[in-house]
């Protein structure tokens, strides 16, 4: 326990410039892979979104060269990277490692928005709503890329543990509960 | 032990808090029936009793808020909750409106009916006077009283007390304030949301951060400094020649180090702040404080540790419990 606020890391701005070049295609196939499955997991994230389930959320990495977009309009969940801010009814900004932390259970929202390592503009709302959604579905966001990964999946996690090592971003859930509530 | 009440805005934090050692956890339907009605929180029928009976597996109990005043005309709704909170289980319902208490006593007689804060009960002739009448249990004292005044009100009524020892503060005497309606439109006994995210936005404006609550700059943040949420009672205003934190500073209650002093004021129980939050504050500050209530209860010294930087304006007071007011 500490009275210091949690240094959130950043990547590195020359890792940011490496993968500027890189084309988004890739990630976008995965992204939608990843919006149709946890569509499917998680239908209760998206019903505790209520009135809000129907928005546009601009989630920006500022320590990487891209801007996800996740896309709830018609019932539907779509998620895409975008190269320049795509239009959206509210925009949250912060370093990656913010964004992950906070959906694994690490960081508190609310706690990264006092320090400003969060910055949110447009539907506050909506914001608070998907944040409070996300908290609830106890996502670990490196079991579901496994399981998409097939016959990959150990050499992804092996891979993501060694990442995690690395960087200091949490990228699996902390908080798995033992044995879990039914 | 001093009973541990803790937050749960959403069953995951059900779980983290009771995983953490809460002794109780309070929650309330995702509606107008709950102080606490912000969007993306609080709990379906169907969660609440999947919930209960998993805080029960675990030995925790759950306290069902329904602290808001019913609308006249629109009483059905709250008379509902009270039956679907006793058909789930719930080990007590945290109660505000002295109609709803009456319905409960009538209807519901065997749930515990605890008095919320929204119904600010703070002196001994009240507090009996809602024991009398609706059979209440339990009171929770509103955010307004010292630790002296505390243990002259449990000289005089027989009743538990629960005091709040962390979280975000309001400083009236709650249940009183509707300073939110006038920015807004919307308050926390009407509405159950207190200078509500639908009115807010937030703008970088130059190298500052402006917050706005219904179209009023609240805070005026300079880069690289904390910056709270504008809660119209913590915003930075103008009075005459004064210009500052008219009313509140933007800081939350933290009065871990009045345990012991609370416990020998006769409190039973004591209640974290935060239903709004995520389910890794709730870990961590459960953590924290179950702590320090087994160190007070085994006459061991308080374990050390500052939750500070989870606080807003990163920054925290004992509040009313030892407040000199401006
Ligand atoms: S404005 Fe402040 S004092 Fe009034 S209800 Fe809101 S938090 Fe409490």
């Amino acid at each position: 326990m500490t009275d210091h606020a949690p240094t959130i890391p950043r990547l590195p701005p020359l890792l940011g410039q490496a993968m500027r070049p890189l084309p988004l295609l890739p990630l976008t196939v995965t992204l939608s892979a990843l919006s149709r499955r946890l569509a499917k997991r998680h239908p209760g994230m998206f019903r505790r979104l209520g009135e809000h389930g129907n928005k546009r959320f601009a989630l920006d990495p500022t320590d990487l060269p891209m801007v996800f977009l996740m896309d709830l309009r018609g019932g539907r969940v779509r998620l895409s990277a975008h190269r320049k801010a795509p239009a959206a009814e509210a925009r949250i900004a912060g370093p990656i490692a913010a964004f992950l932390g906070m959906m694994h259970g690490a960081y508190d929202g609310d706690a990264l928005f006092f320090s400003r390592d969060l910055v949110v503009e447009g539907d506050t709302s909506a914001v608070l709503a998907l944040r409070n959604a996300i908290d609830d579905a106890e996502l670990d966001l490196t079991e579901e890329l496994a399981d998409l990964a097939g016959p990959m999946a150990g050499f992804l996690r092996a891979a993501v543990a060694q990442a995690e090592k690395q960087s200091g971003v949490v990228l699996h859930r902390v908080d798995t509960l033992a044995g879990g509530w039914a | 032990m001093m009973e541990l009440v803790c937050p749960a805005g959403t069953p995951a934090a059900m779980r983290a808090a009771v995983e953490a050692g809460a002794h109780a956890v309070y929650c309330g339907f995702a509606d107008e029936t709950n102080a606490r009605n912000f969007p993306g929180l609080n709990f379906s029928t169907e969660e609440m009793a999947s919930g209960i009976a998993g805080a029960h597996a675990r030995g925790a109990k759950v306290l069902v808020a329904l602290n808001t005043f019913p609308r006249a005309g629109g009483e059905e709704l709250w008379h509902r909750r009270l039956a679907d909170a006793e058909a789930a289980g719930a080990d007590a319902v945290i109660l505000a409106d002295m109609g709803l208490l009456a319905h409960a006593a009538e209807h519901h007689p065997r749930m515990r009916r605890h008095l919320s804060v929204q119904a600010a009960a703070a002196n001994p002739d009240a507090i009996n006077f809602y024991a009398e009448a609706f059979g209440v249990q339990r009171v929770v004292l509103p955010r307004v009283l010292t630790v002296d005044e505390i243990a002259a009100i449990n000289r005089e009524i027989d009743v538990e007390t629960e005091v709040f020892v962390f979280g975000g503060l309001c400083v009236m005497a709650e249940g009183r304030c509707s300073l939110s309606s006038y920015a807004t439109g919307k308050s926390p006994n009407m509405n159950g949301v207190c200078s509500p995210a639908s009115h807010v936005a937030y703008a970088e404006e130059g190298q500052d951060l402006a917050a706005r609550l219904g179209g009023f700059t609240i805070h005026r943040t300079p880069k690289n400094q904390p910056a709270p949420y504008p809660t119209l009672c913590k915003g930075c205003f103008s009075s005459g020649d004064q210009t500052g934190h008219v009313f509140e500073d933007p800081v939350s209650l933290d009065a871990k180090h009045l345990i012991p002093a609370l416990a020998k004021a006769g409190v039973t129980a004591l209640k974290i702040e935060g239903r709004q939050r995520s389910r890794a504050y709730v870990g961590e500050v459960v953590r924290t404080f179950r702590a320090a209530v087994e160190a007070v209860a085994a006459g061991r010294p308080m374990p050390e540790g500052a939750l500070a930087r989870l606080s807003e304006g990163q920054a925290a007071t004992a509040g009313a419990y030892a407040k000199t007011w401006r």
